[in-house]
């Protein structure tokens, strides 16, 4: 599964001018503040926009292009959609919702059956309910299993998450991470909210007034410094894989391998050898130029500094090259001055704090919630 | 009451009847061109279609009478070409009486097309629902509501009907002697007071079971697009 996308919009007050390329989605995401564009291009490649001029090719299958003249009607793409606003057929009751692309598939199966889609969903006990009776999580997983069970090669979610709260939001995070390793099926996640695509997404495209700024794994987008303050401002930071080598059951702590050494994380209910994404904050991350002796924090990496972003205001980002990842401190000009510090200096990152994401690896069928942890000192 | 009152009562059910179930098809399409695209001509096909709402019955009726009578183009036409003869005969006054209702429905079932959200057939489309199948799964039954107003507004204004059927198919009795045109005449012969009143308050409790009936359809458009 590949994607090639190019679309050029006129919306009247801005224009869309995005190209990308994906060869192996798996959960690719477009970011951005509201207002860059995301939506238009979902929709777009849904079919439910044409697009002044571009192309979208899935596969290598052309469903639009403004050159030749292509436009695969949105009925004809077999693309799902997962709106904001759910868009469950009022006189419809869950089930009949369920079944209405199923029924319009023409003999092409689901990745996944009704029985356990709607077991994984949790909506066995809604099935005889109209859309009027529940609530915006339970619509928003029943307008999920709608979208699965109509069988698209790309499933594109346009901020699904966006109008609920933080726990629904955990949730159903949860559910897409179930239905990514049992189903496979290729999405394009649409959002502005980082800790959801650090999550979830492999790719990262990022979209800053209807261009793409950067498109690149999560892990490569996040340890930049020049796309600030895309990639957040107070979340800023960057995710790295890693593997839990270790369990120490006295203390209650977990060891995780990252490339530039070892960190320790309060206990993470896997075994050890397990893959994880790690998500360590730019304000989380203190530099010393010697080893801190006689310090509290557990978690000290050296590596050596690559770049610094110098900014307007009393702070500046430094990125540390450890091992093959970066990490990124949000530190003071007077720091900066203080300690001397200047590209290629040999430093010391002291972390914080840590949030463990999830498992890195695809497919393993195991699951696990974002958690804040507080890295013990 | 009277074998002939009984008559004007039936007569009058069958020709409402026959008028809106007649009208409602061309009534559900007009609606939803009117409600879901846009073309050129759309003003004036608009106004064409709410025509009878401001004009005289009778001059509505005048209208049909010099367009469809037996020495009109029309009408001669179709009575050379199918046998069908409208003046002097109840199906001209179903005719009559659909033109003159028609705009009650197609408003009706305006609003409730208009009432439906867009994003649904949206929704439909990434479903893969074509454009007929859209129509006769999302469309159609979230207008119901408003189908069925419609239909009980216009089938009470083709009871109440007078004019347009006085002129265009005149007043016989058993053929066009509506429930209206049976309380005209009683009011105009001696000693017909008593039977005018009593089809006067037929008249009223239908109307009554019709807005009660109406009421009832429009709270359900109402709760459906509340969704």
């Amino acid at each position: 599964m590949s994607l090639d996308i190019a679309i050029c919009h006129d919306l009247g007050d801005f224009q869309v001018n995005a190209s990308f390329g994906v060869d192996e989605p798996g959960i690719t995401a477009l970011f951005g503040p509201s207002g860059a564009g995301k939506s238009t291009i979902i929709a777009a490649m849904a079919g439910l926009v044409a697009p002044d001029s571009g192309h979208v090719r899935i596969d290598g299958e052309t469903l639009f292009d403004s050159a030749s003249g292509t436009n695969v009607a949105a009925e004809r793409r077999q693309i799902g959609y997962v709106f904001q606003e759910s868009r469950l057929f009022p006189h419809m009751d869950v089930r009949r919702n369920l079944n209405f692309g199923a029924r319009r598939a023409s003999g092409r199966s689901a990745a996944i059956g009704f029985d356990p889609l709607v077991e994984l969903l949790g909506i066995g006990h809604l099935l005889q309910r109209k859309p009027v009776n529940l609530s915006g999580g339970e619509r928003q997983r029943v307008a999920l299993g709608r979208a699965v069970l109509a069988a698209p090669r790309l499933l594109l979610l346009d901020e699904p998450l966006a109008a609920l709260d933080q726990s629904r939001r955990q949730e159903i995070m949860r559910m897409l991470e179930q239905l990514r390793d049992v189903a496979g099926i290729p999405m394009v996640y649409v959002s502005h909210a980082l800790d959801e695509v650090t999550r979830l997404a492999d790719h990262m495209v990022v979209l800053d007034h209807g261009t793409v700024a950067a498109s690149d794994t999560v892990y490569a987008v996040t340890s930049r410094i020049d796309l600030f303050p895309l990639t957040g401002r107070f979340e800023a930071g960057s995710v790295l894989p890693g593997r839990i080598v270790e369990h120490d059951v006295k203390h209650h702590l977990s060891a995780v391998e990252i490339s530039a050494g070892r960190l320790w994380v309060p206990r993470i209910d896997r075994p050890e050898g397990a893959q994880v994404r790690i998500r360590v904050r730019a304000r989380d991350v203190m530099l010393a130029t010697a080893p801190p002796a006689d310090i509290s924090a557990n978690n000290i990496v050296a590596g050596s500094i690559s770049a610094i972003r110098r900014d307007d205001g009393a702070y500046l980002d430094v990125r540390v090259a450890c091992g093959v990842d970066h990490l990124i401190a949000r530190i003071t000009h007077r720091s900066l001055a203080r300690l001397g510090l200047s590209e290629g200096q040999p430093v010391h990152a002291v972390i914080k704090s840590v949030t463990v994401e999830r498992d890195g690896g695809r497919g393993s069928g195991h699951t696990s919630a974002s958690v804040q942890k507080r890295v013990p000192e | 009451m009277t074998d002939a009152e009984i008559e004007a009562l039936l007569l009058s059910l069958r020709i409402a009847l026959v008028a809106v179930a007649g009208a409602l098809p061309f009534a559900v399409a007009i609606a939803w061109l009117l409600a879901r695209t846009r073309f050129p001509g759309r003003v004036l096909l608009d106004g064409l279609v709410h025509l009878p709402l401001v004009l005289p019955p009778v001059v509505m009726g005048y209208l049909l009478l010099v367009s469809l009578g037996t020495n009109a183009p029309v009408g001669g036409w179709l009575l050379e070409t199918f046998g069908i003869r409208f003046v002097f005969s109840w199906t001209g006054a179903a005719l009559a009486a659909a033109i003159i209702s028609f705009p009650f429905q197609v408003r009706a079932i305006r609003l409730a097309m208009e009432a439906i959200d867009p994003g649904l057939d949206a929704a439909a489309r990434t479903l893969g629902a074509g454009p007929l199948d859209r129509f006769f799964s999302i469309t159609l039954p979230l207008a119901l509501p408003g189908i069925i107003a419609g239909a009980i507004t216009a089938f009470a204004a083709s009871l109440g009907e007078f004019g347009a059927i006085i002129t265009f198919v005149s007043n016989i009795p058993g053929e066009t002697r509506t429930l209206p045109l049976a309380i005209y005449t009683a009011i105009q012969s001696p000693g017909g007071e008593a039977a005018a009143a009593r089809l006067a308050g037929l008249a009223i409790a239908l109307a009554l079971v019709g807005l009660i009936l109406s009421e009832a359809a429009a709270r359900r458009v109402r709760s459906l697009s509340g969704s």
